[in-house]
C-alpha cells in the first residue's frame, strides 16, 4: 500500500502500522466457543475483508474490536490502543455499522443522526447539523431526511446506518454486511463509497459472506471458519495459496482421466459442469513440480483424447474460500 | 402516559360533579370534599394515583430506559458513538426521575385546573386545623408533588437496574411494576413489621406532615434518606452490571 493523502500517521510508528490487532482473542458464550483465538492484523490503509460464513465468528469479533463485548481471552489494538479499555478515544475515530442498521422509528432520519451525534460528548455541536446533512448526502439521502424512520425502506435504513458511520471523519470504518438489503444499484454505490474512503486514507474493515463483494473492492481479506481465522492476507496471497488446476474440456472424459493419472495428476470428472454432446470437464491440480503445460496437451492428444479446451487456471479466490470453509449452506455450530 | 395521569383528576372531578351526592366517609380520602373546594381534586387524584398509576407509568418508563434501547438495537450505536456507560446511565437515570417529576406536576396542575373550573375554590383547613388560602393550598399541593416525586425516585432505580438484566423492555417494565405493587403488598402485612421500614413504598402515603401548619420535614426526611439508599444500592448494582455487560442485542 502507498501511503494516501489522508494519512496522517498518528496512529502508530512505521509503515507496517496495523489499524486492527488481535492476539489470541478468544470469546466463549457459557460453553459454546464464539471465537477460538484468532489473530487479526489488519494493515492501516486496507480495505480488508472479512469473510466467513454465517455463525463463523465474525459478528461477535466486531463486537470485540468495538468494546461492546469483552474478550475472555486475549488482546485487541484498534488504532494502536487496547480495547475496551481505551474505547474513549479510540471510538470517535472510528465508524461503524454493526449487524444492521438500528433506529428510533418514530423519529426522522435527520433527527436520528443528531441524537446518535450527540451521544458522544465530544463531537462538537456546533458542526453538527453540517455533518449531518453531508454525510445524508453522501448515502443519497437528502431527500428522505425528514421522513420518520418508519417509513423508510430496509435499503434506506441500511444508507441513514452508514451515514451514522460517516458523521466525522474516521481513521477506522467498521462496516458489518454493508450491503445487506440494498438493491444492485445500493450495492454498487456501496462500493464505490468504500472505495472513495480508501483513496482518502481511512482503512476499511468489511464483514461479508459474499465473497463477490469483498473480491471487487478488498485489497486484503480474512477468512474465518466456525470461529477461527483460517486464512489471511492480500488477495494475491490468499489466490496464491490456492493451488493451479489444469481444466480438459472432452467428450473422452474416461481417457483423459487415465492420460492424467498417468503423468501423475489426480484427476477428476467435474461434477458441476452438465455432460453434453461436446464432453464434459475434467480438472486436476497442478503437481509441485510442474512441467510444460503443453506437454500435457500432447500427451492427451496422442491418446486419442479430442481436447476441445485446455487451460491452466490460477485457483480462484472461490477455490480457496470453499476450500477453507467448506462447500453448502450449513450453519457452524 | 402523562395524558393518562392527567385524566385522574379530570375523571374524578367530572363523576363527583355530575354524581347529585358523596357519602362522607366513603372512597378515597378527601374524596368528600370536593363539592366544597375544588382544591380537593388534586389531592384526590394523587391520593388515587399513588399505589398503581404512577409505580405503573414509572415502572414502564424505568424498565424501558436501557433494555428499550437494547431491544430497538440502538444500544450498540450509541455505545460505539461513544456514549460512555456510566454517562449512559446517569443520563437514563435522570430522564426517569425527569418523568416522575412531569408526572407527578401533571396530576397536580390538572386537578387544579379542573377543580377549579368545576367546583369553588376557597381557603382550605388543614390537618392542623389551621385555614390557609388557596395559593398557599395550591403551593402545598406542589409540596406534596415533590414529596411523591423523591418516593418514586428509589423505585425509578430499581427500575434502571431491572432494565440492565434484559433486552426485552416489556419484561423490564412488568418486572418492576411487579415489585411496585409486591413491596406495598409486603407493607401491609402486620406479621412482617420488621422489613417495613426498608420497603422503598413505606412512606409513600406519608406526606400528610406537609398539610400541617407549620410544616414539618420528618417524614420528608426519613422519605429522602430512604429513597436516596436505594438509589446508592441499585444505582451501584445498575453500573456493576451493565459497566461489564456483553451488549450482543
Amino acid at each position: 500500500m502507498s501511503p494516501s493523502p489522508g494519512d496522517t500517521g498518528t496512529t502508530g510508528p512505521g509503515p507496517a502500522a496495523l489499524a486492527v490487532e488481535t492476539h489470541g482473542l478468544v470469546k466463549r458464550f457459557g460453553h459454546q466457543l464464539a471465537v477460538g483465538g484468532i489473530d487479526l492484523a489488519v494493515p492501516q490503509g486496507s480495505v480488508f475483508g472479512f469473510l466467513g460464513p454465517n455463525g463463523s465468528g465474525k459478528t461477535t469479533t466486531i463486537r470485540m474490536l468495538l468494546a461492546l463485548a469483552a474478550p475472555t481471552h486475549g488482546a485487541v489494538a484498534v488504532l494502536g490502543q487496547d480495547m475496551p479499555r481505551s474505547f474513549r478515544t479510540v471510538l470517535p475515530r472510528v465508524g461503524a455499522l454493526v449487524e444492521g442498521p438500528a433506529f428510533y422509528p418514530f423519529l426522522s432520519g435527520r433527527a436520528n443522526l443528531h441524537r446518535l451525534d450527540a451521544a458522544d460528548a465530544n463531537s462538537p455541536a456546533g458542526t453538527r447539523a453540517a455533518r449531518v446533512d453531508a454525510a445524508l448526502d453522501r448515502v443519497g439521502l437528502t431527500h428522505a431526511a425528514g421522513k420518520k424512520v418508519r417509513a423508510y425502506s430496509l435499503g434506506m435504513k441500511q444508507r441513514l446506518g452508514i451515514a451514522n458511520a460517516l458523521l466525522a471523519p474516521r481513521e477506522l470504518m467498521v462496516l458489518d454486511e454493508p450491503t445487506n438489503g440494498l438493491d444492485p444499484q445500493g450495492t454498487r454505490e456501496v462500493r464505490s463509497l468504500v472505495r472513495s474512503l480508501a483513496t482518502e486514507g481511512t482503512t476499511v474493515f468489511v464483514s461479508s459472506h459474499l465473497l463477490a463483494e469483498v473480491e471487487q473492492i478488498c485489497t486484503h481479506a480474512g477468512i474465518m471458519r466456525a470461529g477461527l481465522l483460517v486464512a489471511q492476507g492480500t488477495l494475491a496471497e490468499l489466490r496464491r495459496d490456492g493451488r493451479e488446476q489444469v481444466r480438459v474440456l472432452t467428450p473422452d472424459m474416461a481417457r483423459a482421466c487415465g492420460v492424467l493419472a498417468r503423468l501423475g495428476l489426480v484427476p477428476e470428472i467435474a461434477v458441476s459442469v452438465p455432460t453434453d454432446d461436446d464432453g464434459g470437464l475434467v480438472r486436476a491440480p497442478v503437481p509441485e513440480r510442474r512441467g510444460e503445460p503443453a506437454d500435457i496437451v500432447a500427451a492427451l492428444v496422442a491418446d486419442g483424447v479430442r481436447v476441445r479446451g485446455f487451460a491452466v487456471e490460477a485457483g480462484s479466490l472461490e477455490d480457496r474460500f470453499v476450500e477453507l470453509t467448506g462447500e453448502g449452506f450449513e450453519v457452524v455450530e | 402516559m402523562l395524558a393518562a395521569l392527567a385524566a385522574i383528576p379530570v375523571l374524578i372531578a367530572v363523576v363527583v360533579r355530575l354524581s347529585a351526592h358523596v357519602p362522607p366517609g366513603r372512597g378515597p380520602v378527601f374524596l368528600d370534599r370536593i363539592t366544597q373546594n375544588g382544591m380537593f381534586v388534586a389531592a384526590t387524584a394523587m391520593v388515587v394515583a399513588i399505589p398503581l398509576f404512577l409505580p405503573l407509568t414509572v415502572g414502564v418508563v424505568a424498565g424501558d430506559t436501557v433494555a428499550g434501547e437494547a431491544g430497538m438495537g440502538t444500544l450498540r450505536y450509541l455505545l460505539v458513538a461513544p456514549a460512555g456507560r456510566i454517562r449512559l446511565l446517569v443520563v437514563k437515570y435522570l430522564g426517569a426521575v425527569v418523568f416522575c417529576v412531569a408526572a407527578t406536576l401533571v396530576i397536580v396542575l390538572a386537578g387544579s385546573a379542573i377543580g377549579a373550573l368545576l367546583f369553588p375554590v376557597g381557603p382550605v383547613t388543614l390537618l392542623s386545623g389551621d385555614t390557609v388560602g388557596a395559593g398557599q393550598a395550591e403551593w402545598r399541593l406542589v409540596l406534596v408533588a415533590a414529596y411523591v416525586t423523591v418516593s418514586l425516585a428509589g423505585f425509578a432505580a430499581v427500575g434502571l437496574f431491572i432494565s440492565t438484566l434484559t433486552d426485552a423492555p416489556v419484561g423490564a417494565m412488568a418486572a418492576t411494576v411487579v415489585l411496585a405493587i409486591a413491596s406495598q403488598v409486603l407493607d401491609s402485612l402486620p406479621q412482617l413489621a420488621w422489613l417495613h421500614p426498608w420497603l422503598f413504598s413505606h412512606y409513600w402515603f406519608d406526606f400528610a406532615d406537609l398539610l400541617r401548619q407549620p410544616v414539618t420535614w420528618d417524614s420528608f426526611g426519613a422519605n429522602a434518606v430512604l429513597q436516596a439508599g436505594y438509589l446508592a444500592v441499585f444505582g451501584a448494582l445498575a453500573y456493576g452490571r451493565f459497566a461489564s455487560k456483553d451488549v450482543l442485542s
